[in-house]
């Protein structure tokens, strides 16, 4: 059954793409996409098709990531890297001010952000908009707005990847956040590697995206096309095999501080803050202050942070969470349960990246099952 | 001038205490007066007499060698001095000075000590009431003991 | 009116030293003075200072309210940044950001009595509440102000505390840790005070500030002496780094410290207190 419009889908030949990306970078945007580096798929400057993981996938479980090499040419035939496009907007390091020395006092140096070509996202998985959507939430609409998020944010056009697979490690369905992309989308691409040819199944999602496309050879989608892109993300969604049962688990989270498994998590974690790297809606931060040699000169830095670092709680000659026990409980409860109270959702979009890239493989889908399952007195 | 009876019953001490049994305590009573700067009672004195403080301030200290008398808490009207008489070996712990004038209400602990053994209702009221403040100083000592306001480094 | 005059919440603004005070061996107050405009805060509020090249710092605002033309911070040097803002000369620069945070409760406690509960540097976030009673007598029932600190020489404000005393229907009791042989005021931790002040419970609110144990035992303290627990006012502290929820270090359960709080009634902090590590 076909349940969306079908004057807003198109389709676009594979061979179209690299057209696509000249569209776009023709508009004046600087893209930004997934390319083969060091083993991994990561986000950088995309100026061609060429450069984009065609014919790779990626093998996810508890602590692995491995690139295999598909058995066909699909472009976007992966799932989701070690990086997200917080890279971007919320980056890893960032100059807030500078001042300099006057007198006895100083002053702040008009700091102005050097001209930049605006953003665009080519590959954006659906949880990653939901992370994105999750990071608006939290650093342009409460109390206060973050200037920096808020300048990188504002007109990035943003091309969606709608997923044909999930890796072992995905649990968006559970999460209400994919894998199929709702909004938050300029374009959204469902591709197809089949018998009818390689092609783009293409949905606009707003003016700015219906006018690039304009610009490139498409042919409507027939009922035929919907179908297959349809069935290919149901089937995406249907093959997860994670999952987090998220029936009242703030308040489940909230009555279990105690709870026993926490010590037998932290047996085993690092406290490396791996996970705190690659999950796409963690944004804690710190800052530092620099001064040049001759002292006149300050800087104010601010760069990622992690809760599970020993100094991230530190006050009057102590850490508040000294043990790495209730740091891993900080972050949980946080992401799956506190939360909702601070910003209205949940913080974690299902992503299974911190499953992946844990150094021992800790599974938050399964310390969720462990914690709702076993009472607080360890029984089961 | 206010009878030692009402005194005494009116104490927050003696709250609900049997009328009988408040007769006895006030048989063990007397009016008391300490001038400024003497020893109420020393560490280390037989413990025969407890207090109730109606005016003035009493600084409970320790001395120790290398050390002068560090006060370890003060108590003012109202408070009641001294629980060593309740149990073996009956001696004084401390020191008990009084910083101002103090007038107070002596009770022959060593007297009431008999009459609780003869009466295990009287002996259970008395503990009943010791045991709460000594609960609450000692709540209070080991609030002092964290330091709280020093700094950690 | 927010004091940082720019759109963005992370810039500083330069203010003038006019002077720092000594007020204990450890603790000294400084008084700063803006280039520009006035400083509106409410009491009970923080404000992030930076100095140049070494940090910033949250520190909580312990001058009046009424007084636009400056803004005052008693500190305590316990590490570098702290030894650093206390060592400004007179006509330096401080960076200033804020005010931040939700303040003590004044307009609740009108027409109510109100308790001050301080322990240690805690009297200097309580100060400008007090300054606020002081200066609208009429709008506040009795007030009874509670102190305790480690021993004499860390007492604030002593000139203060004695003048405030004389105040109509104002009752300030100080108590010490470690008392001196020259010392001859109370001995013992703050909650040995409740028994002398003149309380009428249903109708008190109490704000109180100090180190956290000391909170949660004048809390409950509080309640035992028949406080509602939404009339118990605590004044909280966690790491900051941003001061306007983005850096995520204050988080307290589900609670931002520097833009939920500081000031939290107890009511909601209730259940939190105990957490060991939380």
């Amino acid at each position: 059954m076909i349940t969306v419009a079908q004057e807003q889908h198109t389709v676009l030949q594979a061979n179209q793409l690299e057209k696509l990306i000249e569209a776009v970078a023709r508009q004046g945007y600087e893209i930004l996409g997934p390319t083969v580096r060091d083993g991994a798929i990561v986000y950088d400057r995309v100026e061609s098709a060429e450069e984009l993981p065609t014919g790779w996938t990626d093998e996810q479980a508890p602590g692995r990531y491995r690139l295999k090499r598909r058995d066909d040419q699909a472009v976007f035939g992966y799932v989701v890297g070690p990086q997200s496009w917080k890279k971007y907007l919320h980056p890893a390091t960032v100059q807030l001010w500078s001042a300099e020395r006057q007198g006895g006092t100083f002053r702040i140096l008009n700091n102005e952000t050097p001209p930049r070509r605006p953003y665009a996202f080519l590959g954006a998985r659906a949880c990653e908009l939901a992370a994105i959507a999750i990071q608006d939430r939290v650093l342009l609409e409460d109390k206060y707005r973050d200037p920096i998020y808020e300048e990188r944010r504002s007109g990035t056009f943003v091309i969606a990847v709608q997923c044909t697979q999930a890796a072992a490690t995905c649990f968006c369905a559970s999460m209400g956040t994919g894998p199929r992309a709702q909004t938050g989308f300029d374009l959204a691409l469902t591709e197809l590697v089949s018998t009818a040819g390689h092609r783009f199944v293409v949905q606009t999602g707003s003016k700015r995206g219906a006018e690039v496309l304009s610009e490139l050879q498409t042919a409507p989608a027939s009922d035929a096309d919907l179908h297959e892109a349809e069935t290919a993300v149901d089937r995406a969604a249907g093959s997860q095999t994670r999952s987090i049962d998220t029936t009242n688990i703030k308040d489940l989270l909230y009555q279990s501080f105690e709870h026993p498994r926490w010590d037998d998590v932290a047996a085993r974690c690092l406290s490396c803050a791996n996970c705190t790297m690659v999950c796409p809606t963690c944004f804690c931060s710190t800052v530092e202050d620099t001064t040049d040699i001759t002292g006149d000169h300050a800087e104010r830095w601010r760069r990622w942070d992690s809760c599970f670092t020993q100094s991230f709680s530190y006050i009057h000659g102590g850490s508040v969470r000294a043990s790495s026990k209730a740091r891993y409980r900080q972050w949980m409860t946080h992401k799956l349960a506190s939360w909702i109270d601070q910003f209205g959702t949940s913080g974690c979009v299902g992503c299974g990246r911190c499953i992946a890239w844990c150094p021992v493989g800790i599974d938050i889908t399964e310390e969720a099952r462990a914690i709702r399952e076993g009472d607080n007195h360890g029984n089961s | 001038m206010e009878t030692l009876e009402r005194i005494i019953a009116e104490h927050s001490f003696f709250t609900d205490l049997d009328s009988d049994f408040l007769a006895l305590m006030v048989g063990c009573a007397s009016n008391v007066v300490f001038k400024a700067g003497t020893y109420i009672l020393k560490e280390g004195d037989p413990a025969d007499t407890f207090y109730l403080i109606r005016a003035g301030k009493v600084a409970v200290e320790v001395v120790a060698p290398q050390h002068k008398p560090i006060i370890v808490s003060t108590l003012e009207e109202g408070d009641l001095l001294g629980w060593s008489w309740l149990m073996p070996p009956f001696q004084w712990k401390f020191h008990a000075r009084a910083v101002s004038d103090v007038r107070a209400i002596a009770l022959n602990g060593k007297c009431l000590r008999t009459k609780c053994d003869e009466n295990h209702d009287l002996g259970y009221e008395v503990l009943k009431r010791f045991a709460r403040i000594i609960e609450e100083r000692l709540e209070a000592t080991r609030l002092q003991l964290l330091d709280i306001y020093a700094v950690r480094r | 009116m927010n004091l940082t005059t720019t759109s963005n919440p992370m810039v500083s603004q330069p203010y003038l030293v006019r002077d720092v005070v000594k007020e204990t061996y450890d603790t000294f107050t400084l008084t700063l003075e803006s280039q520009n405009g006035a400083n509106v805060f409410q009491p009970g509020q923080f404000s992030m200072l930076w100095v140049f090249g070494v940090g910033e710092l949250p520190i909580s605002i312990s001058g009046p309210p009424s007084h636009h033309d400056k803004l005052v911070y008693t500190v305590r040097s316990v590490g570098q940044a702290t030894h650093a803002l206390v060592s400004q000369d007179a006509g330096c620069g401080v960076g200033v950001r804020g005010p931040f945070g939700t303040g003590w409760p004044v307009e609740k406690a009108k027409g109510r009595d109100v308790i001050i509960a301080a322990g240690g540097i805690g009297l200097a976030p309580l100060r400008p509440m007090i300054y606020e009673i002081l200066g609208n007598r009429e709008a506040y029932g009795r007030l009874v102000i509670l102190y305790g600190a480690r021993s004499p020489r860390d007492l604030l404000y002593r000139k203060e505390l004695v003048a405030w005393a004389r105040h109509r229907d104002t009752q300030v009791l100080v108590t010490v840790d470690y008392g001196g042989l020259a010392w001859r005021g109370h001995v013992g931790v703050v909650t040995t005070l409740f028994k002398y002040a003149r309380l009428q419970p249903s109708c008190s609110t109490a704000m109180v500030c100090g180190p956290e144990i000391m909170m949660r035992f004048v809390a409950r303290e509080l309640e035992g002496h028949g406080l509602a627990r939404k009339d118990i006012y605590l004044s909280m502290e966690r790491n900051m780094k941003c001061a306007v929820g983005f850096c995520g270090h204050c988080q307290y359960g589900p609670h931002f410290i520097c833009k939920d709080g500081p000031i939290f009634p107890y009511e909601q902090l209730r259940p939190l207190l105990e957490k060991y590590e939380l």
